[in-house]
């Protein structure tokens, strides 16, 4: 089967690439573009560790295809931190201890920042309930929601 | 040689310095398994069997081989007869012979591509002969049962384990006279529990990839919590010598047991030496569930006796383990559940046997807690029972019969600090044990509490503390960070001990080739152990910089102290010298470079001849003991049955907190942890069949269901540890079924015996409890 010509932005930057047509995003970012931020956790859509968001849309880069991206903008954990500068949630993650071995940690801070882009002021339980679909096996959350609060008590302040 | 506790010196130890690799967790930037690519790299596929117990008859993988991109294929034909094992040495590196389990691996490809070498496994024909299947322990012991291991009595073991038939091991423990105890007794509770097997899940599958050299040495990374007990492995199943193999690690992404003996390194290595190329093999979530291992399913029959006033005269537990199709960490399991089956409390007559049999399943192995969890959940419950007959309030109960300061543990282990009071106290003051919640309409709503005990210890561990020309620090120790900030926190010991800032030491990561020996990540040791070892290199170290020091200012090393900053200073004046001047001098004029090493095995017996009987011990030297009391309050939803832990409470004796917020973590994420296994988290086999090996059907906890959980760290320095450090790892986990089911116990009356405690298990008794009332 021929490979498929994809043109897209990832992290601002635009992209090209050929993927097969049965290839899934997360596989093309991983093993084509080098941006092995974003992690397989169970490739059924189930644990969020591959989230990336697409046109500004939280997804599991696992259960979209690479094809997809066509025209697409898409953000990963490589392009959250500015620089050196690292994004508030990216600080307050490491403030707060919210993170362990950190395999679910990209795909929870690009989970958190797409929820603070919706909802810049969420309550314990709005936060809690967005990333109910982020697995964490090593916090038990409390750290990481803690974290996610302050930062956005943070940016709402800069803002 | 120790550093000593002292509080009011040193800037290391005792803050909560944030992980030393967290920015590039943050930034996606950390590499693990998954994340490693090497120039000509395969990738493999494996094929698991389709039946639980069969005999393998012949293999075709002609039609395998010929298919694209495909470079090699093994299947048992291929791997040398050599087993490997913890406790018995029983598995080899791929079925050989036999199949056990239903996926377990019989033959893998290594192919250009992933989807190659997925494609081509199922061309693999493989002829069996199916066998009668062993699916429960209870099954095994049969007398006209299937056997497994037809050679079980040949394999080496290093316990005694009375293998016999099906039957991996035995072990009991006696201390006192239980059989006469019972007339003593004013109230007696009897009872029979069940657990059910609870997936690791490591947020990181497993994965490994071996390249070997042109001189035929192999190189291999994987997820592991040992690259020492991955070398092993390796090389007791391919029959390498160990010097032929370099076990390395990348970022781990969680383990809790799960990695710490073999998963398929040893296939990968064999793929690699077989097709020449780099290989690289990674499980999918589903083979993650279904072919590395699981917490045991208990069985456990629980008898507890005491006296009118609540005090505790007699314990008899009897436990019958599911070891799965390999005993890899069972026999352990089964011997430190029984060694903790009495709980933190004071029962002069105690007797704990039990029996671990194979089955066609999955092995079952270590999981944080390592069979604490199951008979605590037995135990803690029965101590509540006692404390209703006599209507006393649990925590009064729990503190007439605990553990006292200066008492050994069950069977003999010395316990040296007990800060067990301490975290009770502080849990009943933090929770207002006194105040009932109050019960939403529609819901019940109680408090339950538990309490728990667990060493830290086991085995030998190294450390090699080296100064740099410029006076800065590396430490290398060959222990595996996992995630838990293990690195962090040796880091922080290592500058405390020679009073620099953390920063200035840099930490290697565990190398075979280049790190003292470190038995692993696991038995909550690593703080402990390596810590202990960490503090004697680095003080040798010292040792070494002060003889200098004392060369270059003339002056005897009675007359000198160590200052902040790495400064060595003539008491009582400005004269100082920093660790840049003395390690140039090292380096370059006299003495040669300073380095600094310490290896220790804990030593200190399990087993006290003259005060209990023990047979067959795994453990002979175990370790010191960390304490917990956790309380929870859990709300029962009246229409559907389903249980939600609404808060938590949970203290924790760590002797002494190296980083307080990583021992937080440590606290909470056992919390949540425990949690899915008291009240959903279950692998549930249909037939031979592992049936939800998935995140779809097994179900973890998420942020939504989790409540908040207010650690409280209690310090009661122990005086072996490292500035008074003992194990956090796993004891937070340990009381938290217990302490769920007291609190069910409290709301609908009554003791649960089966685990997890699903809605389906509630409704009835809430249903019994109305017509009751």
């Amino acid at each position: 089967m021929s490979r498929i010509h994809v043109t897209t932005t990832i992290n601002g930057d635009p992209v090209e690439y050929l993927c097969d047509p049965e290839e899934t995003l997360l596989d093309v970012l991983r093993d084509r573009l080098g941006l092995t931020g974003s992690k397989e956790g169970c490739g059924t859509g189930d644990c969020g560790a591959c989230s990336v968001t697409m046109n500004g849309r939280l997804v599991c880069s696992c259960l979209v295809l690479g094809a997809e991206a066509e025209g697409a903008q898409i953000a990963t954990i490589e392009g959250m931190a500015k620089g050196e500068t690292l994004h508030p949630l990216q600080r307050k993650f490491i403030e707060h201890a919210a993170l362990q071995c950190g395999i679910c940690t990209p795909g929870i801070l690009v989970a958190a920042k797409s929820l603070l882009e919706r909802n810049p002021d969420p309550t314990e339980e709005e936060a809690r309930y967005w990333l109910a679909g982020n697995l964490c096996r090593c916090t038990g959350y409390d750290k990481i929601i803690r974290a996610v609060m302050d930062a956005a008590a943070e940016m709402r302040e800069a803002s | 040689m120790n550093a000593e506790f002292d509080p009011s010196v040193g800037t290391a130890v005792g803050r909560s310095t944030p992980k030393l690799e967290n920015r590039e967790k943050v930034t996606g930037r950390a590499e693990y398994i998954d994340d490693l690519y090497r120039p000509n790299m395969l990738h493999a596929a494996i094929l698991g069997s389709p039946f639980a117990h069969a005999r393998i008859l012949s293999y075709d993988v002609s039609e395998a081989l010929a298919a694209p991109g495909v470079v090699g294929v093994i299947t048992g034909d291929d791997v040398p007869a050599g087993r490997m094992g913890a406790f018995i040495k029983d598995e080899h590196a791929l079925a050989k012979g036999k199949v056990l389990y239903l996926g377990e691996p019989v033959a893998a490809v290594a192919a250009e591509t992933l989807e190659q070498a997925r494609a081509a496994v199922n061309l693999i024909r493989v002829e069996y002969l199916e066998l009668p299947a062993v699916l429960s322990p209870e099954a095994g012991l049969a007398p006209d049962a299937p056997i497994l291991h037809e050679a079980l009595a040949d394999y080496i073991k290093v316990f005694d384990a009375g293998s016999t038939g099906n039957l991996c091991s035995r072990t009991e423990l006696t201390e006192g006279d239980v059989d006469a105890a019972w007339a003593g007794c004013a109230v007696i509770v009897e009872g029979e529990f069940t657990t059910q097997a609870q997936a690791h899940v490591a947020m990181e599958p497993c994965g490994a990839l071996a390249e070997m050299d042109a001189q035929g040495r192999v190189t291999l990374w994987s997820a592991n919590q040992s690259v020492f007990r991955v070398q092993a492995n390796v090389c007791e199943s391919l029959q390498l010598p160990m010097s032929r193999l370099r076990s390395l690690t990348p970022r781990v992404g969680g383990g809790f047991g799960n990695k710490m003996e073999a998963h398929i390194q040893p296939l990968t290595v064999a793929l690699a030496m077989k097709t020449g190329r780099p290989v690289k093999c990674v499980l999918t979530r589903e083979e993650d569930f279904e072919i590395v291992r699981a917490r045991h399913p208990f069985r456990i029959r629980m008898k507890t006796g005491a006296d009118a006033e609540g005090r505790l005269i007699a314990r008899e537990c009897e436990v019958l383990l599911d070891c799965g199709a390999f005993a890899d960490d069972s026999p352990g399991v089964m011997g430190y559940a029984l060694l903790m089956s009495g709980g933190p409390y004071r029962i002069p007559n105690q007797r704990a046997t039990g029996k671990l049999v194979y089955t066609n399943k999955l092995r079952f192995g270590a999981y944080r807690g390592f069979g604490n969890p199951q008979v605590s959940f037995a135990s803690e419950q029965q101590i509540d029972e006692i404390a209703r007959k006599l209507s006393l309030d649990p925590i009064e109960m729990r503190r007439r019969n605990l553990l006292q300061p200066g008492d050994g543990w069950f069977v003999g282990p010395k316990v040296a600090s007990n800060g067990l009071s301490a975290c009770l106290d502080a849990v009943e003051k933090a929770s207002a044990w006194g105040r009932k919640p109050d019960a939403k309409p529609g819901t019940r709503r109680a408090k339950g509490i538990a309490l728990s005990a667990h060493i830290s210890g086991l085995l030998g561990t190294g450390a090699i503390v080296r100064m740099l020309e410029d006076g800065t620090i590396s430490l290398n120790t060959g222990a595996t960070d996992i995630g838990q900030g293990s690195d962090t926190a040796l880091a922080q010991i290592c500058a405390e001990t020679l009073k620099v800032p953390v920063e200035m030491v840099s930490v290697a990561s565990p190398d075979t080739d280049g790190s003292p020996y470190n038995w692993g990540t696991t038995a909550s040791r690593v703080t402990y152990t390596t810590g202990r070892a960490v503090a004697g290199a680095a003080g040798e170290v010292l040792r070494q910089a002060m003889g200098h020091a004392a060369e270059m200012l003339d002056v005897p090393v009675e007359d000198l102290e160590l200052r902040e900053g790495g400064r060595i200073a003539i008491r009582g004046s400005n004269t100082d010298l920093p660790f840049a001047a003395i390690s140039g001098r090292a380096h370059w004029a006299k003495g040669g470079p300073i380095v600094g090493s310490h290896t220790l095995v804990f030593d200190e017996p399990t087993h006290d001849p003259k005060r209990a009987i023990a047979l067959g011990l795994p453990f002979p030297r175990i370790g010191v003991f960390s304490f917990a009391a956790t309380v929870v309050d859990v709300e029962i939803d009246e229409v559907t049955g389903q249980a939600r832990v609404t808060e938590a409470w949970s203290a924790v004796d760590v002797g002494r907190a190296i980083n307080p917020r990583l021992v937080d973590v440590q606290i909470e994420g056992g919390f949540i942890q425990g949690m899915g296994f008291a009240l959903y988290e279950e692998m549930v086999w249909d037939g031979p069949k592992l049936a939800n090996p998935s995140l779809l059907d097994y179900k973890v906890p998420t942020s939504a269901d989790s409540p908040h959980v207010h650690s409280i760290i209690v310090e009661d320095p122990e005086p072996s540890g490292p500035f008074g450090a003992k194990g956090a790892g796993e004891i937070g986990l340990n009381p938290v079924p217990a302490a769920i089911a007291n609190a069910v116990g409290a709301a609908l009356g009554g003791v649960s015996h089966d685990l997890p405690l699903t809605a389906e298990r509630l409704l009835p008794r809430i249903i019994e409890a109305e017509h009751a009332a």
